[in-house]
């Protein structure tokens, strides 16, 4: 059977396929280390260190040290490794979720909640 | 011989395992979530399975993109989870029944389901949160465990469908063991959420409500949509929904509904709630 074929998209959906896997393997693999204290601790000392260390590109270091959700995605990055980085730095799935939105983070929970409705 | 008794769906949110920590049952946003459970922890009492079949998802504990199986059976004797990098506080261990998961191998193998099985396997919240749900008291716990772990991380994710079959073989499985263990499954994961994009907060109620239906009385009609179309209507995450099919498929008798509750939102997702009973 022949693989699926290129499927309509999906707006503000990026699907993490093969090519987005490959994209992101370093930057996925770095925040995979993420899971334990001797990597968070790590990253913490010395970001620039610990990205070079993973060999990630310029633009995961740079959207690493920004923060930057939608650019993390963007260059390979997998919401569920990410969620690592995330945790780490206090942050949860409402504040990111307001930061990919450009929503503040009452209005992103106003928004689920109104979901219900 | 051993049989499937019936079927839980439950949320699997790491956000519940910091609310049952901090003891939010009686808190506004939490308390309609919570207050479906007692329901389901009666009739877990009344039934009393020796074994639970759980279905999840890795979040990216157990299973990095170095190797990534579509299909992870546990077959250890005791399953624990580990710091998901929040600095999680390890749980007890869960017992497992390397017996039983040797017996589902073996069986879903030659029925043409070439599983990966792992006899040592790290458990993250979608399989510890819906066991401190159903089981919140561990000292009292007597119930051992299956891990089953689907590949949600990377497309192609598996088809509705063959999640459905696969499902139908781990029922098949089960029903062809020879000790007498009543053995429940629990579904995990969704409903409808998306995490990442722009589309971040997407949930989809109607979509929702159809599911809760259908998975009781038509789940062949789930079966009918592509990954694809299950990322359009529930959400990149809301694909979880393949784990309630797993859930659904087991079950082979006459399928009735005991209990449901469904409540947005938990966290960025609409949280669905049965318990259903298999009748012989």
């Amino acid at each position: 059977m022949e693989p699926a074929k290129t499927l309509e998209p999906i707006p503000g959906t990026i699907i993490f396929d093969g090519a987005m896997a490959v994209k992101g393997y370093a930057l996925n693999k770095m925040c995979y280390t993420f899971n334990g204290a001797a990597g968070r601790q790590e990253f913490l000392a010395d970001e620039d260190a610990y990205c070079a260390k993973f060999g990630l590109t310029p633009e995961q270091t740079k959207a690493i040290k920004e923060r930057n959700v939608l650019a993390l995605l963007d260059n390979g990055g997998n919401i569920y490794y990410l969620a690592k980085f995330i945790g780490m730095l206090g942050l949860n799935v409402q504040d990111i979720g307001a930061q990919q939105t450009g929503m503040s983070v009452e209005e992103f929970k106003a928004k689920l909640v109104a979901a219900g409705h | 011989m051993a049989r499937i008794v019936g079927g839980i769906t439950t949320s699997h949110i790491p956000a519940i395992g910091n609310a049952i920590s901090r003891e939010l049952f009686e808190d506004p946003y939490w308390k309609p979530f919570f207050d479906g459970y007692p329901r389901a922890r009666e009739w877990l009492d009344e039934v009393k399975p020796d074994v639970a079949i759980v279905v999840y998802n890795d979040h990216g504990l157990n299973f990095f993109l170095d190797k990534m199986p579509t299909f992870a059976i546990g077959a250890a004797p005791q399953y624990t989870n580990d710091d998901e990098g929040w600095g999680l506080q390890p749980l007890p261990p869960y017992q497992g029944d390397p017996e039983l998961s040797w017996h589902i191998i073996n069986s879903l193998v030659a029925d043409e389901f070439d599983i990966c099985s792992c006899q040592e396997m790290l458990v993250d919240h979608g399989f510890t949160v819906p066991m401190s749900l159903m089981w919140p008291d561990r000292s009292k716990m007597a119930v051992k465990s299956i891990p089953v772990a689907v590949n949600t991380v990377q497309h192609p994710l598996p088809t509705p469908a063959r999640c459905f079959k696969l499902g139908q073989a781990i029922g098949r499985a089960v029903a062809s063991f020879p000790k007498d263990l009543k053995v429940v499954v629990l579904g995990t994961g969704g409903l409808s959420h998306q995490l990442d994009g722009q589309r971040a907060g997407f949930i989809n109620k109607e979509f929702d409500l159809m599911c809760m239906e259908k998975i009781v009385s038509d789940p062949e009609a789930l079966t009918r949509y592509s990954i694809h179309d299950l990322v359009r209507l529930a959400g990149a995450q809301g694909a979880e929904l393949i784990l309630w099919l797993i859930m659904r498929g087991t079950m082979t008798g006459t399928v009735s509904k005991v209990h449901s509750n469904y409540h947005i939102p938990i966290s960025n997702t609409g949280a669905g709630l049965l318990v259903l009973e298999n009748a012989v």
